[in-house]
């Protein structure tokens, strides 16, 4: 019998019933809980008279609508000016004080995106399970937890049972050994497997994400890998544990201390797959053959080296690839054979769940210090992913370096990723982010993105269309 | 839960791959925290010419005629004919509450992003997986048969075709079981309390770590 992948080990160990088909009743240690899924979760209690079975078990932070400008935030709850919005926050709190769950309301300084929240605080642990009503609760894989979205009645069925009935998933293994290029970063390398395998390419499946070049990430970059695992079809994003990951959480809020410490470590130092563990497909990827990636379309598929030349449909054979590529043209605005250095910006931002953590603003504040933005750009936003990450962000200078550059230090929040709150993209406008999807509209009515990683963001602020930060 | 048992309703086509929920269902109608509604604001970005808002009346609002179920033949449809993975991205259940509540039932593609392929179950709505050459003959009869509709029956898990064929679809037996009857799925897991909690049991002695420390 071969060993256990990481995956096998997280469902074997939170398994309450095992059903027919490797379908199973899985045990959940950890819901988090933010304001746009979680309404009608709540009411669905309600209205059957249930209570949640652990209260214990849940964490609620709004992040999705909350307004990332100074003034409209310093009022807090009642100062959010769009009234839809300010009642899905209103009504979060309520949920929150009356079902006694712990809630980081808008303006605790802990406050954050709940993928960049969980983690900094220590309410995610490596052996977790762990849901959340948002597609890139995979984040939360990169501390060796199976973490993964859910929709709002399976947000309401963990909340009344702890428990998720599901059907086992398929072990993938993506491994990139080697070493990346200075200005590569672990962004790059997710959109070069997406583009690798494509945006349906890890349905059914779970992937664990491996090699050398993984190994050497930073939880930060960890994070931003496991975050796009959904982009390309994967529910759940796993990376193992190792000493980086321990000395991550170490310390951590609501990390364990002294001898549960001790024995929690020696849990974890098991999360990892085992040598001789099958996978149902592996992928390989070199470090070294990895550069900054830019996309050009409205799939995180569509996606170039920066080097890239916009494709042309014409020369499709597949009438469903050529529709598509011609679709996504139209929007974006862009001409087959067109250099993707050559794409002009509007707007520039920095945040969202993927890449919002302080080496993230760490990386950008490099690429812009003593610089300015184009003239021709027209908003660079920064948004921290918490409240801590925007002191510590402070307390290095960052905000400074930004400011000086010409563009706009935020409140944390999702802000322009998807554009819940006023930060919204206009119609046809290009915006290099740093974000997880180009979709038709995620960013504003019409609006462009481009997925980059912060260097390459930041370097286009600059620029005012995508340059290759690598020689920058 | 809601039930399904048999459908018999106009096809209707979403001809593109890929479908993501922020196209099924655009950001700003998650704001509600309801969960009935959003059927007037399904695909918003292609279905109106201008930029939808909660709450808005979309009688006078300019379509696109250009988009299948602003069409005359397609209006009263019932099951969507659609592409490879369908239902991408965000794991919005806006999306299936917005299908619903424009008449959807049941939805016809290749393949389907697992998230929304889980959540349509919740909802009354039946996914079905074909194969690609299948789905494209059932798109080509469509397009040249104006008033083509079918019979969808998950009993039998069989679907009639207004020009007689017969195809046969797989679904899950537990889904069908409960999609079937309409039952309550926390109802069913909260069957099982005893071992919920004797699994839990054992899982604090294991792990006092997780327990007690978040609030």
């Amino acid at each position: 019998m071969s060993g256990q992948t990481l995956y096998d080990k997280l469902w074997h160990s939170h398994l309450v019933e095992e059903r027919d088909d490797d379908c199973g009743l899985i045990y959940i240690d950890r819901q988090l809980i933010h304001e746009v899924t979680s309404p009608q979760a709540f009411e669905g209690l309600r209205i059957a008279g249930r209570q949640p079975w652990r209260v214990d078990a849940n964490f609620a932070v709004p992040d999705h609508n909350v307004p990332t400008e100074l003034h409209e935030r310093s009022g807090g709850v009642a100062g959010i000016i769009d009234p839809i919005s300010r009642l899905q926050v209103q009504t979060l709190d309520d949920n929150c004080r009356d079902f006694d769950i712990l809630e980081f309301q808008v303006n605790d300084v802990r406050q954050g995106i709940v993928h960049v929240v969980g983690p900094e605080q220590g309410v995610t642990l490596p052996g977790m399970t762990i849901v959340c009503g948002d597609s890139h609760t995979s984040t939360h894989g990169a501390l060796g937890a199976l973490a993964q979205g859910i929709g709002t009645s399976e947000v309401e069925h963990v909340m009344a049972t702890q428990c998720l009935l599901q059907q086992r998933m398929k072990n993938m293994l993506v491994r990139v050994d080697g070493a990346l290029q200075a200005g590569v970063t672990a962004k790059d390398v997710v959109l070069a497997i997406i583009g690798e395998i494509g945006t349906a390419g890890g349905t059914h499946h779970a992937i664990e994400f491996g090699g050398e070049v993984v190994r050497a990430l930073s939880m930060e970059g960890r994070m931003t890998i496991c975050n796009m695992a959904i982009e390309a079809g994967a529910r759940v994003g796993l990376i193992g544990v190792d000493e980086i990951t321990i000395e991550y959480v170490k310390g951590r809020p609501y990390a364990p201390t002294d001898e549960q410490w001790d024995r929690a470590v020696a849990a974890w130092r098991e999360l990892h797959s085992d040598d001789d563990a099958h996978f149902d497909r592996v992928v390989e990827l070199r470090g070294e053959d990895i550069v900054p990636q830019v996309t050009w379309g409205t799939s995180p598929e569509m996606v170039l080296p920066v080097s890239g030349i916009i494709p042309d449909p014409a020369t499709m054979e597949h009438a469903g690839e050529r529709d598509a590529t011609k679709r996504a043209l139209q929007y974006m605005g862009l001409e087959p054979g067109m250099a993707i250095t050559d794409i002009q910006l509007d707007t520039v931002f920095i945040g969202s769940c993927t890449n919002s953590r302080i080496e993230d603003l760490r990386a950008a504040a490099a690429v812009v210090e003593g610089k300015q933005v184009a003239s021709t750009v027209k908003r660079a936003l920064v948004v921290p992913g918490s409240g801590q990450i925007k002191q510590q962000a402070e307390a290095e200078g960052l905000d400074k370096i930004f400011i000086a550059a010409g563009m706009e230090w935020r409140e944390p929040g999702c802000s322009m990723c998807l554009a819940m709150n006023s930060d919204k993209l206009g119609a046809g406008e290009h915006c290099a982010s740093t974000s997880n999807r180009n979709f038709e509209g995620r960013q504003g009515f019409g609006g462009r993105t481009h997925l980059v990683s912060p260097a390459m963001a930041a370097a286009a602020a600059v620029a005012g269309h995508f340059v290759d930060v690598r020689n920058w | 839960m809601k039930s399904f048992t048999v459908l018999q309703g106009i096809v209707a086509p979403m001809d593109r791959a890929n479908v993501d929920t922020d196209l099924i269902i655009p950001k700003q109608f998650l704001k509600s925290i309801k969960r009935s509604g959003f059927g007037p604001y399904l695909f918003d970005e292609v279905r109106y010419l201008d930029q939808g808002e909660p709450g808005q009346d979309c009688t006078n609002r300019p379509i696109n005629v250009d988009f299948a179920l602003n069409q005359a033949r397609y209006k009263s449809a019932a099951v969507l004919l659609a592409r490879e993975n369908f239902g991408c991205g965000s794991s919005r259940e806006h999306a299936p509450w917005a299908l619903e509540d424009f008449g959807f039932h049941c939805i016809i593609a290749p393949s389907f992003a697992d998230i929304f392929f889980n959540n349509c179950f919740k909802n009354g709505i039946l996914p079905i997986e074909l194969d690609a050459n299948v789905v494209d003959g059932l798109f080509e009869e469509m397009y040249a048969n104006e008033g083509y509709s079918m019979t969808v029956d998950l009993a039998t898990q069989t679907i009639k075709t207004s020009l007689g064929e017969t195809i046969r679809f797989e679904v899950d037996e537990f889904r069908k079981h409960c999609l079937f009857n309409g039952l309550d799925d926390i109802a069913l897991t909260l069957d099982s309390a005893d071992a919920i909690r004797a699994y839990e049991r054992g899982w604090r002695e294991k792990s006092p770590w997780l327990f007690d420390v978040i609030k």
